[in-house]
């Protein structure tokens, strides 16, 4: 019987590029969000169960981790909101050439920060 | 699932350094993927230092050199050296390309080459093509007419229509975009893949063709096309500049229309 052949290296080796980082990262932000949108019904439900139990809920977000997870979730809405944007785009044939797709990944990734800056200083 | 890492017979081993004269002026070390059927050994990453004084441009010429004066071994496929035939496909310097078209200087340090990624190896950079071989014919490229021609003769096209075919009937089929695309590393077994459903679209687009239909019907398959997921590292790394993420949107927008 022949010998199993290796199977070549593949994230291992290929070069890491706008394209498929970007790809990965709306991903990983789409989940982030799932699991965020969680915490906000949590939070939702702490506001209807009454003033004791909202205290806990925003003892917990002001709480330097609860702004860290709060600052997370607000990069993941915004990044996966602009690049969705890219995506429907794409879904109409439009700016498929590879100068586009860079100049748009660019531009959410420009927007991302600008956005996220702006809501945390004089957003909140 | 997708299996992010390596399996056990296939993680990197440390190689052999094939030194350069004492005389080369002008030396370029190529780290190469070396794996034989014929010993036990996991794959390993051989060093060749090559005089580039001595050698052409590209890193085919590179190899061949290699080939001809270090190590006789040294497996790959090439033919034509001037990017029409897709012979010499393998990851250069982290992305796929043609090693004929590829040029050395485009390279800053060690020039690392790989095969084709998440392929079964055959030997050094020879990967197994036959998964996407069997991909693409069963997608038929082959033109489809029931029809005869309509002067008897010959199937005419206006210029108009044959222009919908550029950047499609370019591809060489040297599968740089397939093994480029994490979707297909994943998903081999059912994704046709970037350079599968570029020709696909291909005979989709063609006007002479009569089973337009029947060809977008038997990709409405949540797998063999859907997996697509516009990542974009196919048109990124093709060699011949074509963009198969824009064929395999055309075709998801002719699915939508139908």
């Amino acid at each position: 019987m022949a010998k199993p052949r290796p199977l070549s290296p593949h994230l291992q080796i290929y070069r890491p590029q706008l394209t498929s980082v970007m790809s990965i990262s709306h991903r990983a932000s789409g989940a982030a969000l799932a699991a965020g949108t969680l915490l906000l019904c949590l939070w939702l439900v702490a506001l209807a169960a009454g003033d004791r139990w909202y205290g806990v809920a925003a003892l917990v977000v002001s709480h330097p981790l609860g702004q860290l997870v709060l600052f997370g979730y607000s990069v993941a809405l915004i990044y996966h909101a602009l690049n969705g944007v890219r995506h429907l785009s794409w879904d109409r044939g439009i700016g498929l050439t590879i100068p586009a797709v860079y100049r748009s990944g660019w531009i959410v990734l420009l927007l991302t920060v600008g956005i996220t800056a702006l809501l945390w200083t004089i957003g909140i | 699932m997708a299996e992010f890492r390596l399996p056990k017979n296939s993680t990197l081993t440390k190689g052999v350094t094939h030194k350069a004269d004492n005389a080369a002026q002008n030396v370029k070390t190529f780290e190469v993927y070396r794996w034989s059927p014929d010993d036990d050994a996991n794959p390993r990453i051989d060093s060749f230092e090559i005089d580039l004084d001595r050698c052409g441009p590209m890193v085919l010429d590179a190899l061949i050199k290699i080939k001809s004066e270090q190590d006789s071994s040294l497996t790959f496929r090439r033919s034509c050296r001037e990017g029409i035939c897709g012979s010499c496909s393998m990851n250069i310097d982290g992305t796929n390309t043609l090693a004929c078209l590829k040029s050395i200087d485009e390279v800053k340090g060690a020039v690392k080459i790989f095969p084709l990624p998440h392929m079964p190896v055959v030997k050094d950079l020879v990967p197994d093509l036959s998964q996407p071989y069997r991909q693409l014919t069963s997608i038929e490229p082959w033109l489809k007419a029931d029809t005869a021609p309509s002067d008897g003769e010959e199937r005419r096209q206006s210029p108009a229509d044959r222009e919908k075919l550029d950047g499609l009937w370019e591809c060489v089929l040297c599968f740089s975009c397939s093994t480029a695309c994490p979707s297909y590393w994943w998903n081999s077994d059912d994704y046709l893949g970037p350079a599968v459903l570029l020709q696909a679209y291909r005979w989709i687009a063609d006007s002479r063709d009569e089973h337009k239909a029947e060809r977008l019907e038997s990709l409405d398959d949540s797998f063999a096309l859907y997996r697509c997921h516009t990542i974009m590292n196919c048109a990124k790394t093709c060699p011949k500049g074509l963009n198969p993420g824009k064929a395999i949107a055309s075709i998801k927008s002719e699915m939508a229309q139908r």
